[in-house]
């Protein structure tokens, strides 16, 4: 842990002086990015700033962007975040989970600046929250990873029993067995955001024990890579994997921050920006399903086409009754849709699927 | 595949890396010094191991880089320990770190590629098996063999044991340290190059996540004994495969404890050998971590 730390405040010295070497221009509105990744991670962070980048591309000469990379998230986290907002930056966007503390601390120091933290639950006047619909996805993806299954059984590769990951896995059932009734899920949990090494180790279990379409909530791209050497299936997490596994890869669900991104910052300079709680999917595209890989058949794509635009339009939602959970007791009655407040506080496998939910 | 073979196989491809880089730092700390490095170098070893796959097309060369590029980190390591006498746990800890953040350094344009599948032995009846983890089985025999039976492996004893003693019959103890630490880096390397090359197979930042430390653990674990090394790697790449299938099983065991298990395995043959006095003077190269001055 110690030497964790240390990385940490080495990494936040070096960001930090990367920070005050780009402060230059008073007129253009300051922009500023904090990700607890590296962009080179092809996933999470790779992601975000694609945004960055969207943001520029699309205000130009306008705004200045300042952007810190593997900030871990902790006390370094308030000390970047308060540089961001001591140096003039109008806007900062923090992007992970952990930041959530720190940004609210700091943003009662700056009660000028804007903050949008992604992922939490914590608002303030100056600090508003958005999130994805990942389980819109992951409900497609269910339904392309039911169809493309010979023996039914589809491995899943979970990192931790968080609300946001037991949703992803009871979406992808519902999703699955709503074209296989007799689908089978085969979980494992490796306690662990990214471990190449184990993720791959997880991979290999599951395909030993039979499952032929691999789900992950991990950031490598480990699972995607061994099911192609396998030749067996893949589902893609948060970037498009398809470069690492064409022929595996059914689909990948990509996070697109980019659109709001932009629409937040122009509040920003237009004076219009107000704290909110963003949580969008497929309906505001913030949620992609990337391009289908070659394993997806005729039939297969139509279905999950015909989900995905009814989910965009609101006409369906995965989480509609009558549902039970695992033990058998019902939690949604017909035709009822499960409350947001519900599933962001989901701790429990829908009925049909096997194992204990660790706690 | 027979589902036994395959979690066999399974947990002999867990292990390999882990095997590689303890045996690597038990010939270390057998002539007495102490590297924290083992991560920095396995990292290293890693991306150096790609990009020369990458850029050469050879698997060989790609092993053969990372065991360079293992070697010179723990050269690195031997000077300023051997010569300038700089504190050994401490720079043992500044070489990981600087492992780490140099192999990101190196590594930004890798990210994404990857370097194809590694030939797997599925011909001659052992599928899922790759001739690396043969050699890493087989050099732990060698290891202790070298050790145990050879000259030159007891004059790295006895310089690890007493290196006063052997300074005074005459023996090279920087020397003998110097290159025990430079197979030590190349063992490392050669581990980081295995998750890289075969194991994942992709370079990633940081993909090395703690098995330098599970190594550093295992030398103790193993008691500095080579087939022991190799059945703690086994052991503990064991429990980390059985643990993930019985999960895919859906058998109800918790996987934070199962995780726990090898650090808990050390710690207790660590308070085991440190009880018995005589015992532990026995297991533990005496030299162990102790600056060497040479009286000229």
């Amino acid at each position: 842990m110690k030497i964790k730390a240390f990385m940490g405040a080495v990494a936040t010295a070096l960001g930090v002086v990367a920070m005050a070497a780009s402060a230059s221009a008073q007129s253009k509105t300051k922009v500023g990015f904090v990700y607890v990744g590296p962009i080179g991670d092809h996933g999470w962070s790779y992601q975000h700033h694609q945004a960055l980048l969207a943001v520029k591309k699309e205000l130009g000469d306008k705004v200045e962007t300042t952007h810190v990379e593997n900030v871990p998230e902790g006390p370094d986290a308030e000390r970047v975040i308060d540089q961001l907002a001591s140096q003039g930056h109008s806007i900062i966007f923090t992007t992970s989970f952990g930041f959530m503390n720190p940004t609210i601390k700091v943003a009662q120091k700056y009660p000028k600046v804007k903050f949008e933290h992604i992922s939490g639950y914590k608002r303030a006047d100056n600090v508003a929250t958005a999130n994805i619909r990942y389980y819109e996805g992951r409900y497609i993806a269910g339904i392309l990873a039911a169809k493309a299954s010979k023996t039914g059984t589809i491995g899943y590769i979970a990192s931790f029993p968080i609300p946001e990951v037991v949703m992803g896995i009871n979406a992808a059932y519902l999703g699955a067995k709503s074209v296989n009734p007799n689908v089978k899920f085969k979980i494992i949990w490796v306690s662990t955001w990214f471990d190449p090494g184990k993720e791959a180790d997880a991979a290999k279990a599951l395909a030993d024990q039979g499952a032929d379409v691999l789900f992950q909530h991990t950031d490598s791209p480990a699972a995607p890579k061994f099911a192609e050497e396998r030749k067996i299936f893949a589902i893609g997490q948060a970037s498009d994997m398809k470069s690492f596994a064409p022929n595996a890869i059914l689909t990948s669900l990509v996070n697109n921050w980019s659109d709001y991104y932009i629409a937040r910052v122009k509040a920003a300079m237009d004076g219009t920006w107000k704290s909110d709680d963003t949580w969008a999917g497929l309906d505001k595209g913030m949620l992609k399903i990337a391009e289908f890989g070659p394993g997806v058949s005729a039939e297969a794509r139509a279905l999950a086409t015909a989900a995905r635009d009814k989910i965009a339009k609101g006409e369906l939602h995965p989480f509609t009754g009558p549902l039970k959970k695992q033990d058998g007791t019902e939690f949604l009655k017909a035709g009822e849709k499960i409350s947001d407040a519900a599933l962001s506080g989901m701790n429990f496998y829908v009925q049909g699927i096997e194992g204990a939910l660790p706690k | 595949m027979d589902l036994a073979f395959a979690i066999v196989a399974g947990l002999i491809v867990a292990a390999t890396p882990l095997v590689f880089a303890a045996l690597g730092e038990l010939v270390v700390e057998k002539s007495g010094v102490l590297n924290l490095g083992v991560e920095g170098m396995m990292i290293i070893g890693a991306i150096a191991g790609f990009a020369a796959k990458l850029a050469f097309d050879s698997y060989v060369l790609g092993f053969a880089a990372a065991m360079m590029a293992g070697a010179a980190m723990a050269g690195l390591f031997g000077v300023l320990v051997l010569f300038f006498l700089s504190n050994q746990v401490a720079t043992g800890l500044a070489l990981t770190l600087f492992g780490l953040g140099v192999s990101a350094l190196v590594g930004q344009g890798y990210s994404g590629k990857t370097a194809g599948a590694f030939p797997r032995l599925d011909g001659v009846g052992l599928p899922g098996l790759d001739v690396i983890c043969l050699i890493a089985i087989g050099l732990a025999f060698g290891v202790a063999w070298w050790l145990g039976k050879t000259r030159s492996g007891l004059i790295l004893r006895a310089v690890g044991e007493n290196h006063d003693a052997a300074h005074a019959i005459g023996y090279p103890v920087r020397l003998v340290r110097f290159l025990a630490l430079l197979f030590g880096g190349a063992m490392a390397g050669a581990g980081g190059a295995y998750l890289s090359l075969v194991q994942t197979p992709f370079w990633a930042e940081k993909m090395t996540a703690g098995r330098g430390w599970i190594a550093l653990a295992l030398v103790v674990f193993a008691a500095w004994m080579p087939l022991r090394v190799l059945a703690g790697a086994l052991l503990f790449g064991g429990i980390t495969i059985l643990q993930l299938h019985s999960q895919a099983f859906g058998l109800k065991i918790d996987a934070q404890l199962l995780s726990m298990l090898p650090y808990l395995a050390t710690i207790a043959v660590l308070v085991a050998i440190s009880r018995e006095g005589a015992g532990r003077r026995r297991v533990q190269p005496q030299s162990l971590g102790k600056p060497f001055y040479a009286a000229t």
